[in-house]
């Protein structure tokens, strides 16, 4: 071990240039999927937040009979995806409207507003997937006159969500391939600077895995200390948004740990794949 | 120790190097490689050592046969050899004990019983006080007994060297070889390709000479097509 340090510091010595930008590029990697990875842990929280209150309402028709809706909700309430059914009264739906919303307060009639059901669906089924599909099925009831969600912007967040998500895993993998391609030639360089060294080794009888092992530690470190920077550089982001923006939750130290060990586990990755072909050409 | 039947090498682009060469030296045993530079000695040495498999026939040292020897097993193989080469092939940035010990370091030997080991080798070539000296601060003949050193750190049961005194003056020559031979007296066998011959005259050891990639004389059988005294050294 004491010798595959050595070694390890001998190599960066000899090309600080490469070993920089090796841990660079992977700061960057892991960077980008922190950033996005914040803005779905983020959007992700608030859609939570939102999905409590998606509300599926359903305007019933004049007339409807009392026993018609019943049985209608009875229906509705064994849908997978439901969590309550309830019935709104025309002098509920005025109530609610003259608490939330100050152009109501002088209105006192309430037979203008048709009656209504609301529902509420279980953890999980808030997804606009989900709403929409309850929602054609409760606009099958003849009874039924409209339905309403809030359908448009739910569905930009969570459109937001995925293509952000997705940017910071393509982006990512870039600069990930990136990393592993410059640690390759970080790697072909040192073996032909030391190749003497490497063939005497050989000579002496170091095995294959001897040989290696200071290159794989090297890139496992320059991976380590590349995602410390990825998520010192995330936090600061993290931290300038939150000052200057919206108040922004980050990862949890599990997560964080599980990023900087993904670091180390690109260099390592970017090693292995490369050591050995450029060590057989010795 | 080493046998060799029938072996053939022949390299990608020079051609033929070795051509149906067959000897055997024993354990213990002392024996010259001797032809003309580019007789193919160093092709000999480098199939005993496992850098090269023949292209046909078959090599077998310390009883594997190196062409079926997983690549794996090679290094273990590697540690029963002892090799010296022309050009000493000492890490420059690294004292005498150093490189001594980096061959032991690189075996994965305890950390603490290297120091003694090293300085116990490095007493053994006479080189006792000359520890802590870079190899440019030594002379070339000092500079091969620390190569030989190295050579020695994993009890070898053979010592093969590439033309040893190649790059020394006579005192250096002599001095070199009187270590090789103190070892062979220890145990060890050796195997020396020289075009010495000066050096080759001066003992009654075993000689196999070779040219064109053929062995074409070889003192254990008597069998000489040419004779030692007629070989040009280059
Ligand atoms: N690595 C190599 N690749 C190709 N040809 C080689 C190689 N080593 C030696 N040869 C050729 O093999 C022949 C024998 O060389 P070598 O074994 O080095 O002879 P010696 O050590 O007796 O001088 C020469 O013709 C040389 O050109
Ligand atoms: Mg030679």
């Amino acid at each position: 071990m004491r010798l595959t340090f050595r070694e390890v510091m001998l190599g960066v010595r000899r090309s600080p240039l490469l070993s920089t930008l090796s841990v660079v590029t992977i700061a960057f990697s892991l960077f980008a999927f922190g950033l996005f990875g914040l803005l779905v842990l983020n959007v992700d929280r608030a859609l939570r937040g939102v999905e409590e209150h998606v509300e599926i309402v359903a305007f019933l028709a004049d007339g409807t009979l009392p026993e018609a809706v019943s049985a209608a909700m009875g229906d509705i309430s064994a849908f997978p995806e439901v969590a309550l059914v309830q019935q709104v009264s025309p002098e509920q739906a005025l109530a609610r409207a003259r608490a939330e919303l100050p152009e109501f307060q002088d209105v006192f009639d309430a037979s203008f507003l048709p009656p209504s059901i609301e529902v509420r669906l279980k953890e999980g089924h808030r997804d606009p997937v989900s709403v929409k599909d309850v929602t054609q099925r409760i606009q099958t009831y003849p009874f039924v006159d409209d339905v309403r969600y809030g359908e448009d912007w739910v569905k930009k967040l969570y459109d937001i969500r995925n293509i952000a998500g997705a940017a910071g895993i393509a982006l990512g993998l870039l600069f990930a391939a990136v990393a592993v391609i410059i640690i390759g030639t970080t790697i072909r360089m040192t073996v032909l600077a030391r190749s003497r060294e490497i063939s005497i080794m050989r000579l002496v009888g170091a095995t294959d895995g001897f040989v290696r092992r200071p290159f794989l530690v090297d890139g496992f470190l320059k991976g380590l200390v590349g995602g410390l920077l990825a998520l010192l550089l995330t936090w600061g982001a993290s931290s300038v948004i939150s000052h200057n923006l919206i108040q922004t939750s980050f990862f949890d130290p599990g997560i964080a740990t599980l990023g900087v060990i993904g670091g180390g586990i690109i260099g390592l990755l970017g090693s292995a794949l490369s050591v050995g072909r450029h060590l057989r050409r010795v | 120790m080493i046998r060799f039947s029938h072996v053939v090498k022949e390299y990608p682009r020079t051609g033929l190097a070795l051509q149906d060469v067959t000897f055997r030296v024993n354990k213990g045993e002392f024996a010259f490689l001797t032809g003309p530079s580019g007789a193919g000695k160093s092709t000999i040495l480098r199939l005993v050592i496992v850098e090269e498999t023949p292209t046909a026939g078959e090599v077998r040292v310390s009883g594997s046969l190196t062409s079926s020897l997983p690549r794996k097993e090679i290094p273990r193989l590697r540690r029963k050899i002892g090799v010296v080469f022309q050009d000493f092939r000492l890490l420059e940035d690294r004292t005498a004990e150093e490189n001594v010990a980096f061959a032991l370091e690189v075996t994965g030997a305890p950390r603490d019983a290297i120091s003694a080991r090293v300085s116990r080798l490095l007493t053994q070539v006479g080189l006792a006080s000359k520890g802590t000296s870079y190899p440019k601060e030594l002379s070339g003949g000092e500079q091969q007994r620390v190569a030989i050193a190295r050579a020695l750190v994993n009890d070898p049961v053979l010592l093969v060297a590439d033309e040893p005194t190649g790059n020394l003056d006579d005192r250096a020559t002599r001095g070199v070889f009187q270590l090789l031979r103190d070892i062979n007296a220890a145990g060890p066998a050796v195997l020396m390709a020289t075009h010495n011959l000066e050096l080759v005259k001066r003992t009654d050891y075993r000689v196999i000479e070779v040219n064109r990639g053929q062995l074409v004389f070889d003192s254990a059988e008597g069998n000489g097509a040419g004779v030692v005294s007629t070989s040009t050294p280059t």
